[in-house]
């Protein structure tokens, strides 16, 4: 066991330091130079050279590469070269909008799916499981931001039950917020909870055709018993990784999603930055998004390994 | 004569819908997508204009042609480029796995695991950061995004046909591992490169437009569905159908792809029919 996760760190290691080289030298290698955009055409070259001394573009890129990973470790994200505030402080106060939104539309699409798929599996070839499945055909087929804008032409112009944009921020109330943010995480969540029902559905059928099924049976379990007690847990493997998989899909979707909402997160964040060539704020935040995905996955590959002892043994 | 599934006849025939709106709109629309009629605005579905006209009076069934045909074309290129360098990475992999030496097979595969790491969006928006948004720019985006996926499955595949006995045949009768993977093993495998294509065609699609809604795809006056759509929510309230339509597109497109892709696999793997009854999770996955 110890030497798989130490195989597993270091390849976590290894990936994180491509990830940030790669992000390094995609952003450095850009056309436009911050500090020419921020000093506009009237800036004369000694400010201009005061503020790339101020924010530290005046050295070689390897040093620049260093300083930024070594700062990052400690928690120093660098200055936003717009707001003039530390990165990590915008990050942190848009992150409170993006990741309640993200573990909200989580939570919706393992709730919606995982009943449904086992309830298909249970009942295969009924009318429930091929309109289910059928729903979650077309499921796959909505992009997440039309469907935004369906549940905001139905919920909130026509039933008017919800407000079609905005967030009150967290001080106006936990239910108010949730309220907020129950459109944007249902549109977020049902592209996601139509694979994740498939995948349960088959995963599902595949355990229940196992010899410990029909030993369950045999001891008098019915089907449904069955697959509760002894199917589930074999067959959430499977579901487990495609989870892994759907939260990095939810972050990224998360940023269309905000769009649509005007959601003061961090999506809104990385367009406003990308139009104001923020660059070091956009490269945090990919950043940022690119360490959870992985660390996601990492976490991943750990519980699979704590639920199926085969895959320790180094395989 | 081969059985073809219903899913098959209703994908395949959407799919030829929108193929045959898409190349009619190289030489007729109804009317033209750039001429603006602001007289002529916000005209509802009917007789003049099946699905009504925007903001600056243009007709929306117009619109909606040459935007499917864009994004056809966005997603036949990014698909392409995923195939053809993730394909031929795949076969090396499993070639040089095969003579023993895992070194390419593991750089590759590392290297497979850090593309995905970035997901797409977020890939194509580091991209617009540095050279600006533009269709190509978005191409590149999917296009990257789809060679981990071809790699990783003409890898797998490659690796269980490489033992057959025709393979050692062939490598006695003198062939390298470079002819052995065109020769040999590509055509067997084509199929499943052949269905995953759809599959990941109807993701390119969804992802053009979720690039055009943001602004990071296609630039105006070029149609888009997913611009079309971010347009039109300022003016959902008093013209919905300005949504409707343009999304409805895309849903009919993406369905009529996956339908056909299900139908396909299986016709062009009668093995895999028996499996995709029960065994969908490891297409799902991707």
């Amino acid at each position: 066991m110890s030497s798989f996760l130490l195989k597993k760190i270091i390849s976590l290691i290894i990936t994180l330091f491509v990830a940030t080289g790669v992000i390094f030298i995609l952003i450095e290698v850009v056309p436009g130079d911050p500090v020419a955009f921020m000093m506009g055409l009237s800036g004369s070259t000694e400010a201009a050279d005061a503020l790339r001394i101020e924010l530290g573009l005046n050295v070689g890129p390897w040093a620049r590469y260093v300083d930024w990973v070594w700062g990052m470790v400690n928690g120093n994200f660098g200055i936003s070269y717009t707001y003039r505030v530390p990165v990590i402080e915008l990050i942190r106060e848009r992150a409170l909008v993006s990741v309640p939104l993200t573990v909200y539309a989580l939570f919706l699409s393992t709730a919606i799916a995982i009943p449904a798929g086992l309830i298909s599996a249970s009942r295969r070839g009924s009318l429930v499981d091929t309109s289910f499945m059928g729903v979650a055909q077309l499921g796959v087929a909505i992009p997440n931001f039309w469907f935004a804008i369906l549940l905001v032409l139905f919920f909130s112009t026509t039933l008017k039950l919800f407000s079609a944009s905005g967030f009150p921020g967290w001080d106006a109330g936990f239910l108010i917020c949730l309220k907020a943010l129950t459109l944007p995480a249902i549109s977020l969540a049902l592209p996601q909870a139509a694979i994740l029902s498939r995948v349960m559905r088959s995963s599902a059928l595949e355990v229940m055709n196992e010899d410990y099924i029909r030993t369950a049976r045999a001891k008098g379990l019915n089907k449904n018993q069955a697959l509760l007690r002894h199917g589930l847990r074999n067959a959430m493997i499977p579901v487990l990784t495609i989870l892994g998989l759907q939260f990095s899909f939810l972050l990224a979707g998360g940023i269309i999603i905000e769009s649509v909402f005007s959601l003061p997160g961090l999506g809104r964040l990385v367009f406003q930055s990308i139009v104001q060539r923020d660059l070091i704020v956009v490269k945090s935040i990919v950043t940022l998004l690119v360490f959870s995905v992985v660390f996601i996955t990492f976490i991943v590959d750990l519980l699979y390994a704590a639920v199926d002892p085969r895959l320790r043994e180094g395989n | 004569m081969k059985h073809f599934s219903i899913s098959f006849i209703v994908g395949g025939g959407l799919t030829t819908l929108f193929i045959i709106a898409a190349i009619l709109s190289f030489f007729w629309t109804p009317y033209d997508v750039e001429l603006l009629n602001i007289k002529g605005k916000f005209a509802t579905p009917g007789f003049e204009h099946l699905m009504g006209t925007d903001h600056f009076g243009r007709d929306i069934l117009s619109m909606v042609m040459v935007g499917t045909r864009n994004a056809i074309a966005v997603s036949l290129i990014a698909v392409g480029i995923g195939a053809a360098i993730g394909v031929p990475l795949g076969l090396w992999a499993a070639a040089t796995c095969m003579n023993g030496s895992r070194i390419i097979d593991e750089l590759l595969m590392r290297g497979n695991d850090l593309i995905f790491a970035f997901p797409s969006l977020l890939l194509a928006i580091m991209i617009t950061a540095v050279f600006g948004p533009s269709i190509i720019n978005a191409i590149i985006a999917i296009g990257i995004f789809n060679i981990p996926v071809f790699a990783r499955v003409s890898r797998g595949a490659a690796l269980s046909i490489w033992p057959k006995e025709y393979i050692s045949a062939a490598r006695v009768a003198g062939k390298g591992s470079t002819r052995i993977s065109y020769e040999h093993i590509l055509p067997n495998i084509l199929n499943l490169l052949i269905v995953q294509a759809t599959i990941q065609f109807s993701i390119a699609i969804i992802a053009e437009a979720s690039l055009s809604y943001v602004g990071l795809g296609s630039q105006p006056p070029d149609p888009s569905l997913g611009r079309m759509l971010n347009e039109a929510q300022t003016m959902i309230f008093f013209a919905p159908w300005l949504a409707y339509f343009p999304g409805g597109a895309i849903v009919a497109l993406v369905l009529g792809f996956n339908l056909m892709g299900d139908g396909m696999r299986d016709i062009l793997d009668p093995k895999l029919r028996q499996r995709s009854e029960t065994g969908k999770a490891s297409n799902d996955a991707s």
